[in-house]
């Protein structure tokens, strides 16, 4: 079935704008959604699915636009209920392959318990996350993911709650592709989000997304290219955890401690670094690598912290569903209304 | 010594314990044997919302009532014949209700000291002359069960919680039943615990020997079959019936059932019923929470599902958001509400019909949806048809109002030939030419056209739909269209649901308006009444939104309308402000069902009859 598909699909040849609709697109200027729209329509053609097949759900916010601007099924549905409206979609037909597009409002507030139980679950969804660490379309609140101390309209004299760690999030909540990459690096997106396609089960990514309104610069360290290298660990299966201009700086661990190493101190080379192994059957090093970012003077990693197989909830949902026919027969009227004490009265 | 049967047309038992003595599992096993006698049977349980609340406290009082009788009953009874207590708190919270001169089993030796006190008895009743009115038999129920019970390698306590098997073969005895189907039952569910099962049939046998044997049992009783229409009948609860309805609905449209749901009382049984149907294919997702249970639901609607929630009244409120979205997107989907007592968490257990104006009116902006209204545990199983037929052939929400009486009440159902069952016609939108998502049919529906189909790649959501195209609009004119189209979508359901029939003149002074689960109380009370010579007539409401398209008429042929209803006067209000008439409220908020004296004395009273004062 699945070959059937890719033989289709490669016999189609789809481009970027068979994935376009013929909606204006309405973000602001400068917006990182414009970067996103453009990177899933550039990789659409390679997720080797017929377009019908494709339905992008969202719930509410600048991000959860996104639908309108695909041109496969879409669903725009209410305020943090992206990722269950998601779920019903893929229960009620397995071979649709079904994308949400959420943003840190929309899902790690309002719709906080229902990506952690999808993740839980591990239904077979892509979820991007576009995380701009403020709430844009509500005109400038903080967000969960905005930094302590903020100053936005809603928190005058800064805030005073912890933001989430969308990273460690997902991996605690059971997601089994968990990734991170930024609007600013097309290329880098470009391969998570199809990796992300390929992966069978819950694949989350977050984007940092900048909002030039609300929220302007707030990855600029990430993203320009003079602070990005010092900043920036980008995470690549098999290789060493190196970063910094020179590529002169790396991450080692040290127990369940991540330590900075300098390569030209003299003490430590490129060898002690850690090497990524983004398919480590334990959490534990992808959950180090997740907490970098939180930790004052370690890089940001971008690239794929951990992905794993375990069977999907949807799939196992169907197995079952297949076995039980197998074993009862396909239900009929007969054996619904009279599979228990019934009498005749004549 | 031969003991005289007596017959008698029409009875009513309660069984009443402890909320862990088994109380709901003697009166359903007492319920499927008298049903399997071709007797007719209402039953209604009554239990508290704590599973296991301290033994022998009057909170923890649970019961189950059965009425059975030789004519075609409506209710489970007002008032009880016969009472078997399990303990002093289950004899003081029924006590009150049971008729003059009632028989009462109790179990005595639970009348020590402590559980008297637990009662709140200062005295022993059997001591103090305070059960004079009624014929009490005090029974060893527990001694007896354990003596019964005699070399088998259970704990005292495992044969303790036998005693329910015996009260219930006294009972068997006592109403002339066969014991054998419920000897058949424990073997099934008890395959695996032969010990168990052993005692079990051994303190149902013994129970029912007892009554053959004892010299305190002079009568006993029989009650014949109803003449009830020919076919072959089952029983099913409200709660069943409404699983059985969908099932039925998905078998007769072709279309696959996506239940969300969240468990919450008193509609869980209805998840966990089509949670078994996996042989036919039903997807039941038990979901994080209520809004999620609907939102799963409304993107299996999207995706071309079935779709269902089934909830209570807290869930309903928490559900009112998503509802607004299906109404949106037009999309079809079934959301069941088996009322209970509120607001707030209320009382889970106990009955009402207080979430009307909620079905009806609880969404922002103008979102109509269509509401009906089962008004008995068999007619769960058409209205859930209904339902589900109404919702994909307009592409709507339907509200589904049960309640915790109609749930978890049991009758007789005469189970209908498939093909005598409504047609449902749907049909996915396959063909691209000239598809748009909200271009309508004659009936103002538009096409359903699910992922997956080449060429009607589209997008919906919550924003406001440009008429005919579905794109995004926030044009003021657009938005009146809309807002018109979606209601005059709901007014063409009118074409399709029956007017309704008059039962009695067709003119009068005085005609009653019911609606939901009160059906069966009001219909005898109204008999009742007529045979003394007060006579009404009477219209039952299962089409609430929109009504049937003769309701107004009727309603202009009568002096009074009385509407008995389990709120402070919803559909009363309903009423007044549709049709501009004023009418007689006759409100009851206790939990519990009307009972059929309480409509009768109402219908006199209305029509001056001074209730006999």
């Amino acid at each position: 079935m699945e070959n059937k598909i890719d033989q289709l699909v490669t016999e189609i040849k789809y481009t970027a704008k068979d994935f376009s609709s013929d909606i204006d697109v309405k973000w602001c200027p400068g917006c990182g959604d414009y970067s996103v729209l453009a990177q899933v329509q550039r990789t659409s053609p390679d997720f080797g699915e017929l377009k019908e097949n494709i339905v992008w759900v969202s719930g509410i916010g600048c991000s959860s636009r996104f639908p309108y601007y695909m041109s496969t099924y879409g669903f725009h549905s209410i305020h943090g209920r992206a990722a269950a409206v998601a779920t019903g979609v893929k229960l009620a037909n397995k071979k649709l392959q079904v994308w949400v597009a959420t943003g840190d409002g929309d899902m790690l507030s309002i719709g906080g318990n229902h990506f952690i139980h999808a993740c839980r679950k591990n239904v077979d969804l892509k979820i991007l996350l576009f995380n701009n660490r403020i709430y844009g379309l509500t005109k400038g609140q903080y967000s969960p993911t905005s930094e302590k101390g903020k100053v936005t309209k809603s928190s005058p004299y800064g805030t005073v709650d912890f933001p989430f760690n969308a990273i460690k999030l997902a991996d605690g909540a059971g997601a089994t592709f968990i990734a991170r990459s930024m609007d600013r690096d097309p290329k880098h997106m470009q391969e998570m989000i199809t990796r992300a396609a390929k992966h069978k089960g819950l694949a989350f990514i977050e984007i940092y997304q900048n909002c030039p309104i609300f929220n302007d610069g707030a990855y600029f360290h990430l993203t320009e290219k003079e602070t990005k290298p010092e900043n920036v660990l980008v995470l690549e299966h098999g290789k060493p955890l190196v970063f910094g201009a020179n590529k002169n700086k790396g991450i080692k661990l040290d127990g369940i401690n991540p330590v900075i190493i300098d390569f030209n101190d003299g003490k430590h080379s490129i060898n002690d670094c850690r090497v990524h192994d983004e398919f480590d059957d334990n959490p534990t090093r992808g959950f180090i690598l997740a907490r970098l970012s939180d930790l004052p003077g370690f890089p940001t990693p971008i690239g794929i912290f951990r992905q794993f197989t375990k069977p999907t909830y949807d799939g196992d949902y169907m197995k079952q569903i297949e076995h039980i026919k197998a074993e009862k027969g396909e239900g009929t009227y007969k054996k619904l209304m009279f599979s228990t004490s019934t009498w005749e009265v004549n | 010594m031969a003991k005289q049967i007596q017959i008698v047309e029409d009875v009513t038992v309660r069984f009443a314990g402890d909320s862990g003595d088994g109380m709901q599992l003697t009166g359903s096993q007492f319920t499927d044997t008298t049903a399997i006698l071709g007797t007719d049977v209402g039953t209604l349980p009554d239990f508290p919302a704590e599973i296991r609340a301290p033994a022998g406290s009057l909170g923890g009082v649970s019961g189950f009532q059965i009425h059975f009788s030789s004519n075609d009953i409506q209710t489970p009874g007002d008032s009880p014949d016969v009472l078997v207590a399990m303990n002093p708190a289950a004899l003081k919270v029924n006590v009150k209700d049971l008729k003059p001169n009632a028989t009462i089993i109790l179990n005595t030796n639970s009348f020590d000291v402590k559980n008297l006190k637990l009662a709140n008895y200062a005295v022993s009743p059997l001591e103090d002359g305070s059960l004079s009115g009624y014929n009490v038999i005090p029974v060893e129920l527990a001694k007896l069960t354990v003596t019964a019970l005699d070399g088998l390698a259970l704990s005292p306590k495992e044969k303790d919680k036998c005693k329910n098997f015996f009260a219930l073969g006294l009972m068997y005895w006592m109403y002339n039943r066969p014991i054998e189907i419920t000897l058949k039952w424990l073997e099934t569910k008890f395959k695996k615990k032969p010990e168990i099962l052993e005692a079990n049939q051994r303190a149902l046998k013994a129970g029912y020997y007892y009554g053959e044997t004892t010299e305190i049992f002079t009568t006993r009783y029989d009650v014949k079959p109803a003449k009830l229409p020919k076919g072959v009948y089952r029983n099913v609860s409200g709660n069943e019936a409404v699983a059985l309805g969908f099932v039925a609905a998905s078998l007769r449209s072709g279309i696959p059932i996506f239940l969300g749901s969240y468990p919450i009382t008193p509609a869980s049984e209805i998840l966990q019923e089509l949670s078994k149907y996996k042989d036919f294919g039903v997807v039941t997702f038990q979901a994080e929470d209520e809004i999620s249970g609907i939102a799963s639901a409304i993107g299996a609607a999207f995706a071309g599902s079935l779709a269902l929630t089934t909830t209570s009244g807290p869930g309903l409120s928490l559900k009112t958001e998503a509802i607004g979205l299906a109404v949106m997107t037009e999309l079809p989907i079934v959301i069941v509400d088996v009322q209970r007592g509120g607001p707030s968490t209320g009382l889970p257990t106990k009955t009402e019909q207080a979430d009307l104006f909620q079905a009806m009116y609880g969404r922002h902006g103008e979102a109509p949806v269509v509401v009906i209204a089962a008004k008995s545990p068999v007619d769960c199983f058409y209205s859930a048809m209904e339902a589900a037929k109404i919702a994909v052939e307009f592409m709507t929400p339907v509200i589904l109002l049960t309640d915790g009486y109609l749930a978890f009440g049991s009758e007789p159902m005469n189970i209908p030939k498939f093909e005598d069952l409504p047609k449902i016609n749907v049909e996915y939108r396959k063909d691209p030419e000239g598809f748009q998502p909200y271009l309508r049919n004659e009936n103002l529906v538009r096409p359903w056209a699910i992922p997956g189909t080449p060429g009607l790649e589209h997008r919906i959501g919550g924003l406001e739909k440009k008429d005919v195209y579905g794109s995004i609009s926030y044009d003021a004119d657009n938005h009146e269209i809309m807002v018109n189209n979606r209601q005059a979508k709901i007014e063409k359901v009118q074409t399709v649901i029956p007017e309704l029939e008059i039962e009695g003149d067709k003119s009068g002074e005085l005609l009653i308006l019911s609606w939901g689960s009160t059906y069966g109380a009001i219909k005898e009370g109204i008999k009742k009444a007529n045979a003394k010579g007060f006579k009404s007539s009477h219209i039952h409401i299962k089409h609430i939104n929109p009504f049937s398209k003769n309701l107004g008429e009727i309603l202009k042929n009568f002096n009074k309308v009385l509407i008995p209803e389990m709120n402070k006067g919803q559909m009363a209000t309903i009423i007044r402000s549709t049709f501009l008439i004023d009418v007689v409220q006759f409100n009851k908020v206790k939990g519990q069902p009307f009972k059929v004296a309480e409509i009768e004395n109402k219908i006199i009273e209305v029509l001056g009859g001074n209730n006999g004062k």
